[in-house]
């Protein structure tokens, strides 16, 4: 059994009876990996489909006729904009204008906004909706929040569209990323399937009420293409694909402009300036940040945080915030924030590792092509 | 002579005066698909218990720890193209360095076989 103080998910029985080495991960007992190893499963991602266990994170469901005026109180994101269906990444942002959290708001064809938040900031992002919703109710507003019950898992990579489409009476062909769905999967009544995911494949997130989260998990898993993946490949996946880890890439000593967001801020939200920290924002974006988040590749030895980044002059101009070899690529990737000064692609940094010191190029990324399913 | 093993997962065996360094079975299960060596220069010296290296898996690096005191004469360098084969062999083919032993008296100190598998599942519970 779990540790003390950890919680379980549904599927904890399941991970331990396929092998999973479970880990403790934000308050959570969770697998890392499974028997067949780090390495596999990462590229078995790219090239067929995993399943994820990601019932940790914290999914609310915003209710009442201000919940858009709510959430934009929150968040930099136009929710306004988003159609019935649609969902998109926001930032939750505080006064300062650094990033409390990001979240993935859908605006469900239903009656309600649906909201995820990371695990590690589910009990501080509780603390800011329920503050402002009492504070928005006691000035005559109407919304209430409801934590779901649900739970979640993830199906990433290139064959979970042949997968999935066994088991939905929708058409996935028409479910295009980051819309999403409240339907019925592998006869399992009271799921949502959301087109995103954390891996740069195709995929989706199925939202299953807690107690059929197993045979759900089983269905899926009895199929041959699909292998139960954990943390460590979820890692490596989504740093390939660029995709920030909050609490390293991010977290509240950070801004979206630092952090290469800037798409996130809705073009209306920009003109009103009416989300948190909006002038400190809008002026970075003005003035260019003193610090940028970039991609770095190297050989030799891997660049983990908190590595430091040097510059020509070999003084340092920069941290490494996240790092690994690429499974894909057989060589190193990293982000880390450098002086902007230093952060064009093509920009040939030091990195030390062990207190000697090696090249690494600032690079574009995403690091490997993602392959979402857009719309045509 | 019989491996010896520190109570950090590294391996020694002597043979005239020389002792062949690597991680334990144990070790190498923990860390996963090994994928970067970092390893000493030769002529390095080094005292027991210091930092020669690492070991780096897509996931973790893992220090090296130098099981006596001696100086590094050789290293693997099968190991710069073919890292996992401190996953495949570790206690053959994936052997680390080989170095001097200045103090033969240190050897003592370290665990039997016997002795680390029980350490082992001492940790394990």
């Amino acid at each position: 059994s779990a540790p003390e103080g950890l919680k379980q998910t549904p599927l904890d029985a399941l991970h331990r009876a396929r092998g999973g080495r479970m880990v403790p991960f934000a308050g959570w007992s969770l697998p890392v990996q499974y028997g067949r190893g780090h390495l596999e499963s990462h590229l078995h991602t790219r090239r067929h489909c995993s399943l994820f266990d990601v019932s940790h994170m914290l999914q609310t469901r915003v209710y009442g006729r201000d919940r858009v005026r709510f959430l934009e109180s929150l968040v930099v994101g136009d929710i306004a904009e988003l159609r019935p269906g649609q969902g998109t990444l926001t930032l939750l942002t505080n006064e300062r204008g650094d990033i409390v959290d990001d979240l993935i708001v859908t605006n469900t064809a239903e009656d309600h906004l649906y909201v995820v938040s990371n695990a590690g900031c589910a009990d501080k992002d509780r603390a800011v909706m329920e503050g402002r919703a009492a504070e928005l109710r006691a000035a005559g507003g109407d919304v209430h929040l409801e934590v779901s019950g649900q739970r979640a898992a993830g199906v990433q990579g290139p064959s979970m569209a042949q997968v999935l489409q066994a088991g939905l009476p929708d058409d996935l062909t028409k479910l295009t990323f980051m819309t999403s769905t409240a339907t019925t999967v592998f006869g399992v009544p009271g799921c949502r399937v959301t087109r995103c995911g954390y891996t740069g494949e195709d995929g989706v997130e199925i939202s299953v009420p807690a107690g059929r989260a197993v045979e759900l998990a089983e269905r899926l898993l009895g199929c041959p293409e699909v292998w139960p993946a954990g943390l460590a490949a979820r890692d490596s996946l989504r740093l390939e694909a660029g995709l920030c880890l909050y609490g390293n890439d991010i977290d509240e000593s950070t801004t979206p402009v630092e952090a290469g967001l800037l798409w996130t801020l809705g073009k209306r939200r920009r003109t009103a300036m009416d989300f948190p920290g909006a002038a400190i924002i809008m002026e970075q974006v003005k003035e260019k940040p003193k610090r940028k988040r970039v991609g770095l590749t190297s050989v030799g030895p891997p660049l983990r945080p908190p590595a430091a980044i040097l510059g020509p002059e070999g003084t340092p101009v920069g941290t490494v915030t996240s790092g690994c070899p690429s499974p894909s690529l057989g060589k190193n990737i990293a982000m880390g924030y450098v002086q902007a000064a230093h952060s064009r692609p093509g920009t040939t940094l030091t990195v030390e590792v062990r207190k000697k010191q090696h090249p690494a190029l600032v690079t574009k990324m995403p690091f490997v092509p993602t392959h979402y399913y857009m719309a045509k | 002579s019989a491996r010896k093993f520190t109570d950090k997962h590294e391996w020694i065996s002597v043979e005239n005066g020389i002792g062949t360094v690597g991680i334990s079975n144990f070790a190498q299960e923990a860390l996963g698909d090994v994928v970067y060596c970092s390893l000493p220069e030769i002529g390095t010296k080094l005292n027991k218990d210091d930092e020669f290296g690492a070991l780096e898996s897509v996931k973790a690096a893992s220090e090296l720890y130098s099981p006596l005191t001696g100086e590094v004469t050789d290293i693997n360098a099968a190991l710069a193209d073919n890292p996992g084969l401190v996953n495949k062999s570790c206690y053959q083919d994936g052997w680390l360095i080989k170095m001097t032993v200045e103090k033969p008296a240190e050897l003592d100190e370290l665990m039997s076989e016997d002795a680390y598998e029980k350490y082992i599942k001492s940790i394990e519970d």
